[in-house]
C-alpha cells in the first residue's frame, strides 16, 4: 500500500488528493482531510444510498464496507480510505440481480421507512460473510450497532437469516 | 456533526509518527482507531491542528505470543475478539473486547487507543490493571515499558508523554489453574459501563488463591485496582464469605460519581455483586470450567 | 384470482422496497439542485436569557459564508414569529430574549455544509442569563418567573381544559366503597426517527414559485400555513408547491413547523436560490417536538369487588416555552379523555392545564395518537393499583369489568361513541398464548424462592382516525381526507391520495384497497402522495389516521369508479344496469355468469366505447368526512424477570393480540405492531429527557437518550382478533399506534407485579435498574 504524508503547512483548508475504489470503480478526487466518509460518498460522489441519523456514531446508518470491515462512516476521514475499497448499498445489486440480504429484507418486510436499511443490509453482509449460519442471538449481536425505529428488529432478524439460508443454498435458490 | 479543519499527516513508521507529533507543539493527536477522538472532533470538543495516521504503519496489530502475550497497539477489537491464542487462553480479553461500543465499532477501535484515551469508563483499563499488564512505549527518547499500575494518572491522562507513542501492551502469561473474567453493566448495548469489575486469578492445587487481580471501570477519575479486595481473596478458597467480604472491599475502594448512568451509591452496589459474580467465574474458568 | 389481484387481507410484498434497498430512496438530504447553499443555525446555550448583543461578523468573513440570519432581520419581514398548530405563536429567532436551551438563534447561509458549520462556530452572542423555570407546577405557582413576557396573560398557564361531570364524579368518589389514587409522571422523550428533520426551499424568483422538499407528514397543510404566514411576501398558495419525499421515519415529529423550515424558506426567497437546512441529531433531540411531560394524579373509585365506577384525573402538561403541540385545534390535551379506557365507567371528571416552561416547544409527537399512551398508561396502571388494593387478579378485575361486546356502539361518559369492541375475546386470547395460569403458578414458586417475576397486563382501547369535521380541525382546516382515482385505457390505475407514509407502506395498502374494489391487480395499481402540486387535499399522516380517513376516501372513490364501471358494463353487455351483478371481481349478468366484463375491459370501452350521453373516463375523487374516530383495541401481556443484584428488568416474554379490524395487509400491520411495541419498550424502560435546573439538557444525544437495539428488543409474539368497523367502508381501522399505547403498561405493570408482594404500588417509568435495585435494597431482598 502506498504511504501518502503530508508535509505540515499553516492552518487553513488545504485538500488532499484521495483515490479510493467505491464498488469497483475507481475515484481520484480532492478532499479536506476533515471531510468525513459518508460525506464523502454521499456529496463528492452523489451516492446517497448511505445515511447519516446521528452525530454520536450510535445508530449506524451510515455503515460501509472499508477494507472489507463494517464501519461507520461518519466516524471515519475519507482521507483514511486512501488506496483502500469501499462497499456500500449501491455495489450490492450486480447485473440487475439482488443480494441475497436485498431479497432477504424484501421477502420478510425488513424495512418500512428504509433509512436504516442500508446500514443493516451491509452489517449483514460482513457479517454472513464470517457466520454462515447465525444464531438469532448472534444476528441481533451483530447488528446491535445499527438502530432502527421502524420494524422493532424482528423482522430484520428473519430478513439476515433468510438471506443466510440462501447464501448457504445457492442449488436450490429457495429459502 | 462537523469537524473543525486540521493538517492531515501519513506517518510511514513509529519514528516518523513521533517526529510528525514532535513538530507539531503539542497541538497533534494520533489518529489510531477514530472512535474516541473523530466523536470529540466532530462536537469541537477537541481541535486538533494536526492528525498523526499511524494506521498505515506495519508491525503494530500484531498479536503474539512470546512468553507473555503481545498485543500490537493497532490491534482492532475485533481481531482481539476473534484471533485464537485470545481465544484459547486469555477469556478475560474476550469478555472485555465484546462489550466495548458496539461491533462496527469494534472494527475500527484500536486496544491501544481504548487504554491511551484513558476514559475511566473504558473497559480494557480495568481488565489490563486486573491482569498485570505492561504498556509499551515509544518517544524520542527511546522504548520504555511502563507497568500497567504506574500508567493511568487521571481522566483522559495517562503517563505517555506529549509526543510518545503506545505501540504494544503485554499481558502475562497466566499459570496453570488461572481464570479471569470481565463483566460489565451498561444500560443498553453500545453503551459505557455503568461499572465494570475484572478478575483475574491463580488458585493452588488446594483451590486456595495463590494470586488475584480485580480491575474496576468507572470506578472514579480512573479505573482503579482493587488492592484491599485482592489482598482478602490472597491464601484464601473463594467461598462465599471470602467472595462476599471481597467484593464489599472493592466497592469500598471505589469512588464512582452520580451521573445518567445511575446514582454513586447503586454503582457501588453493582460493583459488589459483579465483583461477586466476576470472581465466580474466574474461579470456574480456573478450575476448567467456562 | 384472489391471490394476483392482491386485495384485502392479502401480504403483498412492498412495492416501496424496490428503491429503498437499492439505496436509492429519495430523502430530503439527498436532494440537490444546481446553486443550492447550505443552512446550519446557531443556537442558545442558555435555558432563559436576554441577548445582549449577536456579533456576527467573524462569521460573515469566513470565504463561503454568504449571509447570516438573525432575528432583527425577520422584523421587517414580520417573520421573527409564526403561528403554532395550537394557535400560540412561536419565535422563528428572537429579538431579544430566548426562551428554551438549543433555542434557535442565529442561521448561517454558505456555499457549503462544512462551512455553514463553520459559520455557526463563529458566531457570538453575548447573554445575560435570566432565571429558569423548569418545573410546570413551580411555573404555575404565584410568584414564578414569567416564560411569555410577550402574552398579555402574564403567568404560565396556557389552558385549562376539562371535561365530563365534575360534581356526579366527586359525589361517586364520596360514596365509593373503594378508592385508589396513583399520582404518575411520564416523562418527556423524545421520538428521534432515524431521519433527522429537513428541506430544501427553492424558490424561483421568475415564475415567482417556491419548491420545497421537507421532512413533512402534512403537505398540504404545510403550503397553507407557508401562503398564510409568508404570503406578505409574495407566495401564494398556487405557486407554493410542498414535496414530502421519502420520510425516514415520522411518528409526528415531522408534523410541527420548525424555525430551521420558515428560515431555509426565507433564505430562498431573498437570495433566489434553494436553501438546504438538514438538523445534527444533537438539534433534533434538543430543539425539535417532545412528546408526553405529564404530570399525572389519577384516581379511581369502585365497589368492593371490584366493580368500577368512577374515575378522576388531573394533569399538568409541560409544553415547554411554546405551545406547538399538533392537537386538533379543540383539543390542547388530545384525546387524552380516551382515558375510561375499555371500561364503563358511569362518571367522570378530568382536566388538564397547559404550563409554560423554559424548555423546548412542543407535546404530542411521538407515535401516541394525541395523548392516548398517556391516558391508556394511567388507566391501566390504575387497574392494576385497585386490583392490588382489593387483591384480585388484574387479569379476572378486566374481565369482570371490561365493556361488553353487546354495548357497542358505545357511548362513554366523557363523550366518545366507540365503534365496536370485544375486548375480553383479546384478553383470553392473549391469556391462552402465553399461558397466564402456569404463569402465576410458576410465580408463586419462585416467590417462596425468592425470584422476582412479573406478570403485567395491558387491555387498551386507542381512539384514531381523526376525524369528524364537526369536532377535528387543524388551524380551522378540517380533517377530512382524500383520494383521486384514474383508471387508464389499458386498466392500469393512478391513485393519489392526501396523506404521506413515512414508512407505513402506503404505496402498497392504499393499491390493495383499491384492487379489492375493482378487481385490477396491486401490481397495475400505483399509489402517489406527498406532492401538493398533484395530490387532492389532505390532512397528511399522523395519530394512525391514513387508513381510516384516506382509506375510507379510496374506497368510496374506487365504489364511484364501479359505480358508473357498471353502467358501462351493462352497455357492453346490452343488459339493464339492474341486471348487473360485481361478482368475483367481474361484472355478471345475473343468473349468466358466462356474460361477464372484467374492470380492463370496461376501461378500455371507457375512452372508446362509452354510452352515448355519458362523459367518457373512468376516475373518481372523494372527499371523506369520517362520520366518527374508530376504536382499535387490543391485551398485551408481558413476563419479566428481575435480577436481584442489578435491577437490571429482562423481559422474558411479550403477547401481544391487537385488533385493528379488517386488515389490508397482515405483514405490513404485523411490522407495525413490532415497532410500535418496541417505541412502548423503550419509554418503558430507557427512554427521558431531564433538564437540571438551569435548564440545561441532561443527555441531548443518542450517548444517553437510549434508543433499544436488537438486543434490548425482545422477540414479539404478535396475534390477532379482528372486529371491524361498522362505520368505516372496508371495516378497518387503523394500527400504527396501537403498540406504543399499550405496551408502557403491561411492561411497568409486570415489574410492579414482580414486587407487589413487597408492597409495590407503583414506579415511574422509565424503569431503571436502580430504580429498582433501590425496592430491592429498601426492602432487604436485593443481592
Amino acid at each position: 500500500m502506498a504511504v501518502q504524508t503530508a508535509p505540515t503547512t499553516s492552518r487553513g483548508q488545504r485538500t488532499l488528493k484521495i483515490n479510493v475504489t467505491v464498488n469497483g470503480a475507481p475515484h481520484e478526487v480532492e478532499v479536506e482531510a476533515r471531510i468525513l466518509l459518508v460525506h464523502f460518498l454521499r456529496e463528492n460522489l452523489g451516492m446517497t444510498g448511505t445515511h447519516i441519523g446521528c452525530d454520536t456514531t450510535n445508530c449506524g446508518a451510515c455503515t460501509v464496507l472499508l477494507n472489507g470491515r463494517a464501519v461507520k462512516s461518519c466516524t471515519v476521514f475519507a482521507v483514511q480510505a486512501d488506496q483502500g475499497t469501499v462497499a456500500t448499498v449501491e455495489g450490492l445489486e450486480k447485473d440487475g440481480k439482488l443480494h441475497p440480504i436485498q431479497e432477504g429484507f424484501h421477502q420478510e418486510h425488513g424495512l418500512q421507512c428504509g433509512f436504516c436499511t442500508p446500514g443493516m443490509m451491509m452489517t449483514a453482509v460482513a457479517f454472513l460473510a464470517t457466520n454462515a449460519k447465525p444464531t438469532e442471538l448472534e444476528i441481533r449481536e451483530a447488528i446491535s450497532g445499527n438502530l432502527c425505529r421502524c420494524t422493532g428488529y424482528v423482522n430484520i432478524v428473519k430478513s439476515i437469516d433468510h438471506a443466510a439460508r440462501v447464501m448457504r443454498e445457492p442449488a436450490e435458490g429457495k429459502a | 456533526m462537523i469537524p473543525a479543519s486540521f493538517e492531515y499527516a501519513v506517518a510511514r513508521d513509529v519514528p516518523d509518527a513521533i517526529q510528525l507529533l514532535a513538530s507539531s507543539g503539542g497541538e497533534g493527536k494520533v489518529l489510531a482507531g477514530g472512535q474516541s477522538l473523530i466523536p470529540l472532533m466532530k462536537f469541537r470538543l477537541a481541535q486538533p491542528a494536526l492528525l498523526v495516521d499511524v494506521n498505515r504503519i506495519t508491525g503494530l496489530a500484531r498479536i503474539r505470543e512470546n512468553g507473555d502475550l503481545r498485543i500490537g497497539a493497532l490491534v482492532r477489537e475485533a481481531d482481539l475478539d476473534t484471533n485464537p491464542i485470545v481465544r484459547e487462553r486469555y477469556p478475560i480479553l474476550v469478555d472485555t473486547t465484546r462489550v466495548i461500543a458496539d461491533p462496527l465499532v469494534r472494527n475500527m477501535a484500536t486496544v491501544g487507543g481504548n487504554l491511551a484515551h484513558a476514559d475511566p469508563a473504558n473497559d480494557h483499563p480495568a481488565t489490563m490493571l486486573a491482569v498485570r499488564a505492561s504498556i509499551v512505549a515509544q518517544s524520542q527518547k527511546g522504548e520504555r515499558v511502563i507497568p500497567i499500575d504506574e500508567f493511568f494518572v487521571d481522566t483522559f491522562t495517562t503517563v505517555l508523554g506529549p509526543n510518545e507513542i503506545l505501540t504494544e501492551i503485554r499481558v502475562p502469561k497466566p499459570p496453570a489453574r488461572s481464570g479471569g473474567a470481565y463483566l460489565k453493566l451498561e444500560r443498553k448495548v453500545g453503551d459505557f459501563a455503568i461499572a465494570g469489575v475484572a478478575v483475574m486469578l491463580t488458585l493452588d492445587d488446594k483451590g486456595r488463591v495463590v494470586a488475584a487481580g480485580i480491575g474496576v471501570t468507572n470506578a472514579g477519575p480512573t479505573a482503579i485496582r482493587a488492592r484491599k479486595a485482592e489482598d482478602i481473596l490472597r491464601g484464601q478458597t473463594p467461598d462465599d464469605k471470602t467472595i462476599a467480604a471481597a467484593a464489599a472491599a472493592a466497592a469500598g475502594e471505589s469512588k464512582p460519581w452520580s451521573d445518567l448512568r445511575g446514582p454513586a451509591d447503586y454503582k457501588l452496589d453493582v460493583i459488589r455483586v459483579l465483583t461477586q459474580r466476576a470472581i465466580r467465574k474466574a474461579a470456574a474458568r480456573a478450575t476448567g470450567g467456562k | 384470482m384472489a391471490v394476483e389481484i392482491g386485495g384485502i387481507g392479502h401480504s403483498v410484498k412492498r412495492k416501496e422496497d424496490a428503491r429503498f434497498i437499492r439505496g436509492k430512496g429519495k430523502y430530503v438530504d439527498d436532494v440537490k439542485l444546481p446553486g443550492m447553499l447550505y443552512m446550519d443555525i446557531a443556537r442558545s446555550p442558555l435555558a432563559h436569557a436576554r441577548i445582549k448583543n449577536i456579533d456576527t461578523s467573524k462569521a460573515l468573513k469566513i470565504p463561503g459564508v454568504v449571509a447570516v440570519i438573525t432575528g432583527k432581520d425577520l422584523v421587517p419581514l414580520n417573520l421573527h414569529w409564526m403561528p403554532t398548530l395550537m394557535s400560540d405563536k412561536q419565535m422563528v429567532l428572537p429579538t431579544d430574549t430566548v426562551l428554551y436551551q438549543a433555542q434557535e438563534v442565529a442561521a448561517v447561509v454558505a456555499t457549503e455544509r462544512y462551512i455553514a458549520a463553520d459559520g455557526v462556530d463563529a458566531i457570538e452572542v453575548d447573554y445575560e442569563p435570566l432565571p429558569v423555570v423548569v418545573d410546570p407546577i413551580k411555573a404555575l405557582q404565584p410568584g414564578a418567573t414569567i416564560v411569555r413576557e410577550d402574552r398579555e396573560q402574564k403567568d404560565n398557564h396556557i389552558w385549562h381544559w376539562e371535561v365530563g361531570d365534575r360534581a356526579g364524579t366527586d359525589k361517586a368518589f364520596a360514596d365509593a366503597e373503594v378508592v385508589v389514587k396513583q399520582d404518575l409522571y411520564i416523562p418527556r422523550i423524545h421520538v428521534s426517527s432515524i431521519e433527522t428533520c429537513g428541506i430544501v426551499a427553492s424558490f424561483d424568483k421568475i415564475e415567482g414559485k417556491l419548491t420545497v422538499y421537507m421532512t413533512t407528514q402534512a403537505p398540504h397543510a404545510i403550503r397553507t400555513v407557508i401562503a398564510l404566514v409568508a404570503g406578505h411576501l409574495g407566495l401564494a398558495e398556487h405557486k407554493i408547491r410542498v414535496i414530502s419525499p421519502d420520510i425516514g421515519g415520522g411518528f409526528g415529529g415531522k408534523v410541527p413547523v420548525y424555525p430551521g423550515y420558515v428560515l431555509a424558506i426565507g433564505a430562498s426567497v431573498l437570495t433566489g436560490v434553494p436553501v438546504k437546512w438538514i438538523e445534527d441529531r444533537a438539534e433534533n433531540i434538543q430543539a425539535d417536538s417532545f412528546a408526553r411531560d405529564y404530570h399525572i394524579s389519577a384516581e379511581l373509585a369502585a365497589k368492593k369487588d371490584g366493580t368500577m365506577q368512577a374515575l378522576r384525573v388531573k394533569t399538568i402538561a409541560d409544553h415547554g416555552a411554546f405551545d406547538a403541540a399538533a392537537n386538533p385545534s379543540k383539543y390542547p390535551a388530545g384525546l387524552f379523555h380516551i382515558i375510561t379506557g375499555s371500561y364503563p365507567f358511569q362518571k367522570s371528571f378530568v382536566e388538564v392545564d397547559g404550563a409554560y416552561t423554559n424548555k423546548p416547544p412542543g407535546g404530542i409527537a411521538y407515535r401516541c395518537s394525541f395523548r392516548v399512551t398517556e391516558a391508556a398508561f394511567t388507566i391501566e396502571r390504575l387497574v392494576d393499583v385497585l386490583a392490588l388494593e382489593i387483591k384480585k387478579d388484574p387479569a379476572e378485575l378486566r374481565m369482570q369489568n371490561f365493556i361488553p361486546p353487546t354495548a357497542f356502539p358505545y357511548k362513554s361518559v366523557l363523550g366518545w361513541e366507540y365503534d365496536s369492541g370485544d375486548y375480553g375475546r383479546a384478553l383470553k386470547l392473549a391469556m391462552d398464548t402465553i399461558g397466564y395460569a402456569e404463569l402465576r403458578k410458576e410465580q408463586a414458586e419462585k416467590r417462596k424462592r425468592g425470584e422476582l417475576m412479573g406478570i403485567g397486563i395491558s387491555s387498551f382501547t386507542e381512539i384514531v382516525g381523526a376525524g369528524p369535521s364537526k369536532d377535528f380541525d387543524i388551524l380551522g382546516i378540517k380533517m377530512f381526507d382524500s383520494a383521486e382515482i384514474r383508471v387508464h385505457p389499458t386498466g392500469k390505475v393512478m391513485v393519489r391520495i392526501g396523506v404521506k407514509s413515512q414508512g407505513q407502506g402506503h404505496e402498497t395498502t392504499f393499491g390493495q384497497i383499491v384492487a379489492e374494489e375493482l378487481g385490477i391487480p396491486v401490481a397495475d395499481i400505483a399509489v402517489e402522495e406527498g406532492d401538493t402540486d398533484t395530490a387532492p387535499y389532505g390532512l397528511g399522516t399522523y395519530a394512525s389516521r391514513s387508513t381510516p380517513v384516506a382509506g375510507g376516501a379510496t374506497a368510496i372513490a374506487a365504489r364511484k369508479i364501479r359505480e358508473k364501471a357498471k353502467l358501462i358494463a351493462a352497455h357492453l353487455l346490452e343488459a339493464n344496469p339492474d341486471d348487473i351483478e360485481w361478482k368475483d371481481y367481474k361484472f355478471q349478468v345475473k343468473g349468466v355468469p358466462a356474460k361477464s366484463k372484467t374492470m380492463q375491459e370496461v376501461a378500455f370501452a371507457a375512452y372508446t366505447n362509452h354510452p352515448q350521453g355519458m362523459e367518457a373516463g373512468l376516475e373518481a375523487v372523494d372527499y371523506y368526512d369520517p362520520p366518527n374516530l374508530t376504536f382499535p383495541f387490543g391485551s398485551y401481556i408481558c413476563v419479566v424477570d428481575i435480577d436481584r443484584g442489578t435491577g437490571e428488568v429482562k423481559i422474558r416474554r411479550f403477547v401481544a393480540v391487537d385488533d385493528c379490524g379488517t386488515i389490508i395487509n397482515p405483514m405490513i400491520v404485523e411490522g407495525q405492531i413490532h415497532g410500535g411495541l418496541t417505541m412502548g419498550l423503550a419509554p418503558a424502560l430507557y427512554e427521558q429527557i431531564t433538564y437540571d435546573e438551569q435548564g440545561n439538557i441532561q443527555g441531548g444525544t443518542f450517548m444517553d437518550y437510549l434508543l433499544p437495539t436488537a438486543m434490548e428488543t425482545p422477540n414479539w409474539e404478535t396475534a390477532k382478533t379482528t372486529t371491524p368497523s361498522p362505520h368505516h367502508p372496508i371495516g378497518a381501522k387503523g394500527v400504527g399506534e396501537s403498540a406504543t399505547v399499550g405496551a408502557p403498561a403491561a411492561i411497568a405493570n409486570a415489574v410492579v407485579d414482580a414486587l407487589a408482594h413487597l408492597g409495590v404500588r407503583h414506579i415511574d417509568i422509565p424503569i431503571t435498574p436502580w430504580k429498582v435495585q433501590k425496592i430491592l435494597k429498601d426492602n432487604g431482598v436485593a443481592e
